[in-house]
């Protein structure tokens, strides 16, 4: 019976933790929101994050995306010139990349490197009391340093994730025109009339924003409520990478069923 | 400070603080570790609010402020931080700038001239390029001190400045403390535990023991002191009214088998 109450209460406990994180986190984003007017003021410092968030996970996204891509041409291809339909190869590979691929892996990368190292920063300065000199200092840290690293990401993942999608289309293109003979012209053709702007290619966008939101919101939120020791920033960064990449997955579920539905 | 009370959920941490510090003072707030003396600082900045009691600074209740009235209290007041907490991004010379670009529209050519003056006042005008972390432990302390004082505060408060520097560091940081509080006609509170450097520069000492002060007075009242706390406290005897044990059953009883 003790056993029983004991996993009971430890359950309880998790539940009321998780609840109260959750509207924390919520009155964050709030809190986000209502200082990014004066952190937009301070324009230079949001381009800062997005050079530290977007450019430089630039590398990791294109090649991943250039590896994707060249499985996406093989697997592709191989399924399906069986049903002779070789030819629709840039199809598949452009609308697995633009509706799902493209966003999620992205995303994924992009927290591992981006969402990880901002965590990892704004927790950094928490144990070295830099948040709390800024805050004595008469300087909002929310206003000064989340807000700007929040847009920062934000901004960036649309981008990294459309920029992910090109290189892994010009990867399929790659495998399957030049290596495996494909005709080019077929390719293009086919990719250009079977993929839609608005069903495709916006929805695809739609999740990158939404990722880049929950990873972003993630990251910061995690760096500002570490505890503010060395064991406490590195539990931060992992819980960083591991919700990002479950709230991803998830919020990919619920947003594909609204998205499309028997389109 | 009136009758200041203040608590971490049940443990209490200030139970009736009274102190007066007045403008142009050098004041001291001494006491062992965990006694309660980095909560008053705390509470004075307004990063936390007291359970009871008034915390004034220049006549205006601190616990009463909203997020404006504090920040704008907290712009005529500057801190010192135990280690620095310079930001590690920036160099030597944004760090003391930052105060200045933050809540000035100076020029940049006015804002350069005014980082050059406070780096000269701590002599690190020569390290203006160097980043925090190419900093030894008193130079960060000194350059924390210039962005301390960027904006000409009326009140400094320093959390612990002379823990972990050597003996050069301390009397510099010390001479400077008081250096600076006489030329910006500022107040200055010390929350430390160092009894000889912090007695050659203050005017005034609080000791605080268990969230209470016990023994006050100025250095040379504090030096003839017959109050067991306070001898204690300045000859640093390991046992007296602050126990060298923490507390726990006897000894005797342990080894009898009695249990920890």
């Amino acid at each position: 019976m003790n056993g029983v109450t004991r996993v009971l209460r430890q359950l309880g406990a998790m539940t009321i933790n998780g609840v109260w994180r959750l509207g924390f986190a919520t009155r964050f984003l709030l809190m986000i929101l209502w200082y990014s007017g004066q952190s937009f003021r301070r324009l230079h410092l949001t381009i800062r994050e997005i050079y530290f968030s977007g450019v430089l996970s630039l590398l990791i996204i294109l090649v991943s995306g250039l590896f994707v891509g060249l499985v996406l041409g093989l697997q592709g291809y191989e399924t399906l010139q069986r049903y002779g339909s070789s030819d629709a190869l840039g199809v598949l590979v452009a609308l697995s990349l633009v509706r799902e691929l493209g966003p999620v892996v992205a995303g994924l990368l992009f927290a591992s490197r981006a969402g990880s190292a901002v965590t990892a920063e704004i927790g950094l300065m928490k144990t070295t009391e830099q948040l709390k000199a800024m805050d004595m200092m008469a300087v909002n840290p929310i206003a000064r340093v989340v807000a700007p690293r929040f847009w920062g990401g934000v901004l960036s993942m649309p981008l990294l994730a459309a920029m992910f999608s090109a290189m892994g289309v010009f990867g399929g293109w790659l495998i399957g025109v030049v290596f495996i003979g494909v005709d080019d012209g077929a390719f293009w053709s086919q990719m250009q009339a079977a993929v839609d702007f608005r069903n495709d290619v916006l929805n695809g966008v739609i999740k990158s924003v939404v990722f880049g939101v929950a990873v972003s919101l993630i990251a910061v939120f995690e760096g500002y409520d570490c505890v503010p020791t060395a064991e406490g920033v590195s539990r931060a960064i992992t819980r960083t990478v591991v919700s990002s990449a479950l709230a991803i997955l998830a919020l990919d579920f619920v947003l594909t069923s609204f998205m499309f539905r028997g389109q | 400070m009136r009758d200041v009370r203040f608590a971490y959920g049940e443990r209490e941490v200030l139970r009736g603080i009274d102190l007066t510090v007045r403008r142009g003072q050098v004041v001291a707030i001494m006491g062992g570790s965990g006694c309660g003396k980095t909560t008053l600082l705390r509470l004075i900045g307004g990063q936390i609010r007291a359970s009871s009691g008034r915390v004034e600074v220049d006549g205006r209740d601190v616990g009463e402020m909203g997020a404006d009235a504090l920040y704008a209290m907290r712009r005529r007041m500057g801190m010192l931080f135990q280690f620095g907490a310079l930001f590690t991004d920036m160099s030597v010379f944004d760090n003391v700038a930052f105060p200045l670009r933050e809540h000035t529209d100076l020029p940049a050519s006015l804002v350069r001239d005014l980082v050059l003056m406070k780096l000269q006042a701590v002599g690190l005008r020569g390290a203006a390029a160097l980043m925090p972390a190419e900093l030894s432990g008193g130079m960060a302390r000194r350059v924390a001190l210039a962005r301390a004082v960027a904006l000409d505060p009326m009140l400094v408060l320093y959390d612990e400045p002379f823990a972990g520097l050597d003996p050069i560091s301390l009397g510099i940081i010390g001479q400077l403390i008081r250096r600076l509080n006489d030329a910006l006609g500022a107040s200055t509170i010390m929350v430390t535990h160092d009894v000889h450097e912090s007695l050659e520069i203050v005017d005034y000492v609080y000791f605080v023991s268990e969230g209470r002060i016990v023994a006050q007075g100025t250095p040379d009242e504090i030096r003839a002191s017959s109050d067991p706390f306070v001898h204690q406290f300045v000859h640093a005897e390991a046992d007296g009214p602050v126990p060298f044990h923490y507390p726990a059953a006897p000894m005797a009883s342990l080894l009898e088998g009695g249990g920890a």
